[in-house]
């Protein structure tokens, strides 16, 4: 079924965040502000960013150092992309294809497009 | 932790609750909402005291609200939406002159959160505009830091960067021990901080829950087709959105306004999926 969705808000924190790492503002084994510093940035409840970060933790895209704060892990950035890939072929492209199907295109179609 | 128990209010003839139960747990953000005249203000002031429920009980952290004791009232603040005050007043005055009766105040908060929300300590209330006055008064209940604070309808009369600034420093203070009930009608002011969310209604609670159970339960899809079985839809642009049961449809952003509108309409399919 097409559901059309609009993610949940620690969700899109979490794009947002990942964004500034794969751009290079946090890089490999930095340090990232702490989940009160980003909910008042953002002027969101803290709680929604604890969300944030636990997922983006579950993905090992960041890891908590206890007592110090959270890190960006080294390989953050091929994580990221892991999880890019999963959410395209997982959400994104059955309703791309889905779509296609609706509009008599075929993937030879697509391909001449190249 | 709040407590109401079999709790029933009555203005004279006039039943406003009857018998309700609500608990609201230490260290979060409430968004009570309601329509108006459902009692969401006279629900606030038995909170804090300033009403005596006609039967049951209001407690906070094992104090009988109504009962006013001094370690009770040092610990609670409510921020009403009107205030009357005298010509002249000030903030810092004002500020000042409710910061002896509360021992976790901060003067250094007041002219921090005074500067964030860049008002005049020192200038008349009389001389100010009403969003002003608001921030003012927001600005000296925040700094009183009680444990427990009650803004009624704090975003009303507030101009659009004011709400960022408010969002900003609201957030900034929600710690682990203090509780916050903002009850609202400006839900879009607030989409992003209340969490969990307590719906009302004159003689029953429709929903206390986090936003993460919410989600877990409704599934809030933007810009389809109207559904024939969604609890609640509303057209906007691009489509419509639909408030479903959620059957295994994952996680998706919640829309308060259309929370609100499912619950008052679909109350006993709430009830039994909460």
């Amino acid at each position: 079924m097409d559901f059309k969705k609009q993610k949940p808000i620690y969700q899109q924190i979490a794009d947002t965040l990942c964004e500034r790492i794969v751009a290079g503002e946090w890089k490999g084994e930095e340090r990232i502000p702490s989940v009160r510093d980003i909910a008042i940035q953002l002027g969101v409840n803290p709680n929604t960013v604890m969300r944030t970060f636990e997922y983006l933790q579950g993905a090992e895209i960041i890891y908590n150092k206890r007592g110090v704060g959270y890190f960006v892990a080294s390989d953050a950035s091929e994580k990221i992309l892991k999880l890019h890939r999963k959410e395209f072929l997982e959400e994104e492209l059955p309703v791309f294809l889905q779509k296609m199907k609706m509009l008599g295109l075929s993937l030879d179609d697509i391909a001449k497009m190249n | 932790m709040i407590e109401i128990k079999n709790f029933s209010f009555a203005y004279g003839k006039t039943q406003v609750f009857e018998n309700i139960n609500l608990q609201m747990k230490s260290g979060a953000v409430y968004g009570l909402l309601g329509e108006n005249g459902v009692g969401k203000t006279t629900l606030l002031k038995n909170i804090c005291g300033l009403l005596r429920p006609t039967s049951g009980i209001c407690t906070v952290d094992e104090h009988v609200s109504f009962e006013r004791k001094p370690e009770f009232l040092q610990s609670i603040f409510i921020l009403p939406d009107e205030l009357p005050l005298p010509d002249s007043a000030t903030p810092e005055r004002f500020f000042n002159e409710l910061a002896v009766f509360y021992p976790n105040q901060s003067e250094e908060m007041f002219r921090h959160l005074a500067s964030e929300l860049k008002i005049e300590p020192s200038r008349k209330f009389k001389e100010m505009s009403f969003g002003q006055q608001k921030k003012s008064l927001l600005a000296c209940a925040l700094a009183l830091n009680t444990e427990y604070l009650l803004l009624d309808e704090p975003t009303n009369g507030l101009d659009i960067p004011s709400k960022a600034d408010f969002r900003r420093i609201l957030s900034e203070r929600i710690g682990e021990n203090q509780t916050i009930i903002i009850s609202t009608h400006q839900v879009k002011d607030v989409e992003n901080l209340i969490d969990p969310i307590i719906i009302i209604s004159n003689n029953n609670v429709l929903l206390n829950a986090s936003v993460e159970k919410i989600t877990d339960k409704l599934y809030f899809e933007y810009g389809g087709q109207q559904r024939p079985d969604a609890l609640y839809s509303e057209m906007m642009p691009g489509g419509y959105l639909n408030v479903l049961v959620n059957n295994g449809m994952g996680e998706s952003q919640i829309n308060i306004e259309g929370l609100f509108n499912a619950v008052l309409r679909n109350q006993s399919t709430i009830k039994t999926l909460f």
